[in-house]
């Protein structure tokens, strides 16, 4: 833009205000992790250091006054001539009012239209919309042999149909504390990467029962075991060979009128102990190959809404 | 030599559209400027893998383009509407071949195409966006690849799709959020099959093409490279490559003869 006789490069100049933006970046980064308020403290640094260092940058390209090129070149204007040309030298002409008119109108009649469609697009993913309420009924607990697991197929949401068929491992451990009712219910999506985990050990298909959309076959399983990448759980869904990085989600459950209800979906650490004895470190609910626990959870520090 | 009367006449007469439209539109001159280039003297056959690349693009596009007149993008319906395709609809195992197998080449001939352009150094000065245009290329290019995977529907599709789609979940920070915005939802559903139908054959073919025709451009505007082995001098002058104007796009359409009036 500027007309400079020499070859010089047209760097900027030397600026502290890039550092604070690189200081505001580094807090929102670093608040993203630890907490929102440090982000918001980040932000606000990085805006202002931002368009402070925009405000420098563009100072230091301004055109070049025309008036000392006159001197130089011994022009004598007459008055006339110069209060006419005193009148160009405003800030903004006409043309530029109307190029930044256009650009931010155009920029306002974009944004209505983009921003809306962008939200359409993205954001029903993250609202929950879809996500089962209504608890599955698997049928009466007498279905549920004690001691043994049962392949138990149902239909997770009966607005989506056959699409959102699942299978869970569920054994009846009989009555915890001589009172309530324990059941370990294990969800076959592998928490490597959502491959359905088999259980290892005979099915008893000429047992199989069906109640309504469920299907229930006994097995005898030593573990389960994924044909995707070959992880390998224990009977608790404990990790014991191979890729997965946390023991297999399971489901809470509840009894209504004696038939065993299927509750909320969650992750789990690890679990201690054995059926109705067993300690299991809940998690809200994660993806397959996210850690739940350990260091490498502060890889995940953000909750996925709507999950 | 002189021209013939009869040569001038059938010279005028074949021109004559080409004035009009020529003179309405500019675009017989940007067409030449286009395809009627001048390339080094030593250019090699590993320089069509590029010209390989776009067609088979062109081939997915269009064999798409008719496969989406049968596909029925829901749950209940897509893997039955594939079958369809496949085994009753006239010549249809034959376009759903073509897409289905020309997928793989085009992903093959990607890879091909920048092997070649880092093994000549053709990514160097001033071909340096066009590289990374390729790169973006290749990323589209392969995230064609994985939302089609899904649409046959069937357990090798949907069972790809889950392990896909839960790979970027493991990404830090912000793979979960990908996940779920891929799968539409905190699980796969009916929507998931419908958004990358979408995604498939509008969202990204269309950054598809607007990228290809970014690259075609910096191909034409920085012209094409010698082999690493040329022995043809580098550093030369290049003929200015603008478009021409009104008048010299005849140049080279027709052989002139010497001597010629005007």
């Amino acid at each position: 833009m500027s007309d400079k006789p020499d070859d010089t490069p047209d760097a900027p100049g030397h600026s502290l205000w890039p550092v604070g933006f690189a200081i505001g970046v580094a807090c929102i980064l670093v608040g993203l992790v630890i907490s929102w308020p440090a982000a918001l403290v980040g932000a606000a640094l990085t805006i202002v250091f931002g368009v402070l260092w925009i405000r420098d940058a563009s100072r230091s390209h301004a055109p070049v006054d025309s008036a000392p090129a006159h001197e130089l070149m011994g022009d004598t204007p007459s008055p006339g001539l110069a209060a006419a040309e005193e009148e160009h030298l405003e800030t903004y002409g006409r043309a530029g009012f109307l190029t930044l008119a256009t650009i931010g109108l155009g920029g306002v009649i974009g944004a209505g239209v983009v921003l809306p469609s962008l939200g359409f697009a993205v954001l029903p993913s993250f609202t929950g919309e879809g996500v089962a309420t209504n608890d599955v009924d698997l049928g009466p607990i007498t279905n549920f042999p004690e001691g043994t697991f049962v392949i138990t197929t149902f239909i997770g949401n009966k607005l989506q149909g056959k699409v959102s068929k699942r299978t869970a491992y569920i054994r009846n451990n009989g009555l915890a504390g001589g009172k309530d009712p324990s059941f370990t219910i294990i969800y076959s999506r592998c928490v490597h990467l959502g491959c359905p985990v088999q259980p290892n050990g005979p099915k008893f298909e000429d047992k199989t029962v069906k109640y309504k959309d469920v299907t229930l076959t006994p097995v005898q399983p030593a573990g389960f075991g994924c044909p995707c990448h070959g992880g390998a759980y224990d009977t608790e869904g404990n990790r014991t060979a191979g890729p997965p990085v946390r023991s297999l989600d399971r489901y809470a459950f509840s009894i209504v009128d004696g038939n065993l209800v299927l509750g909320k979906h969650f992750s789990v650490g690890t679990v201690e102990g054995e059926g109705k004895d067993a300690k299991i470190q809940r998690y809200p609910v994660a993806y397959p190959g996210v850690h739940v626990d350990g260091i490498e959870k502060w890889l995940y520090p953000l909750p996925v809404p709507g999950a | 030599m002189a021209k013939s009367a009869r040569q001038a006449q059938v010279e005028k007469a074949a021109l004559y559209p080409l004035d009009w439209v020529e003179e309405r539109t500019g675009l017989v001159g940007y067409t030449k400027w286009f395809l009627f280039r001048n390339v080094p003297r030593d250019v090699n056959w590993m320089q069509t893998l590029g010209a390989a690349t776009l067609t088979a693009f062109i081939v997915q596009a269009v064999t798409g383009v008719f496969l989406a007149m049968y596909y029925k993008p829901d749950p209940n319906s897509a893997y039955d509407s594939i079958q369809n395709i496949t085994h009753e609809v006239t010549l249809g195992w034959l376009v759903r071949g073509m897409h289905k197998w020309g997928a793989s080449l085009f992903i093959i001939l990607m890879f091909l195409h920048m092997a070649r352009t880092f093994l000549f150094g053709a990514y160097k000065y001033p071909r340096e966006l066009n590289w990374i245009i390729g790169v973006l290329l290749l990323v589209t290019g392969m995230a064609e690849g994985f939302t089609g995977y899904l649409l046959p529907w069937d357990q090798t599709a949907y069972w790809a799709t889950v392990v896909g789609i839960n790979i970027n979940a493991t990404a830090p920070f912000l793979g979960p959020f990908i996940a779920q915005f891929l799968q539409g939802g905190a699980q796969i559903g009916p929507d998931t099959l419908a958004k990358f139908y979408s995604l498939h054959m509008l969202v990204l073919p269309g950054g598809l093409m607007a990228m290809i025709g970014l690259h075609m451009y910096l191909v034409v505007r920085l012209g094409v490279t010698s082999p690493p082995w040329s022995k043809v001098a580098a550093g030369r002058p290049r003929d200015e490559a603008a478009p021409s104007g009104y008048g010299e796009y005849r140049e080279g359409l027709i052989r002139e003869h010497e001597g010629e009036e005007s």
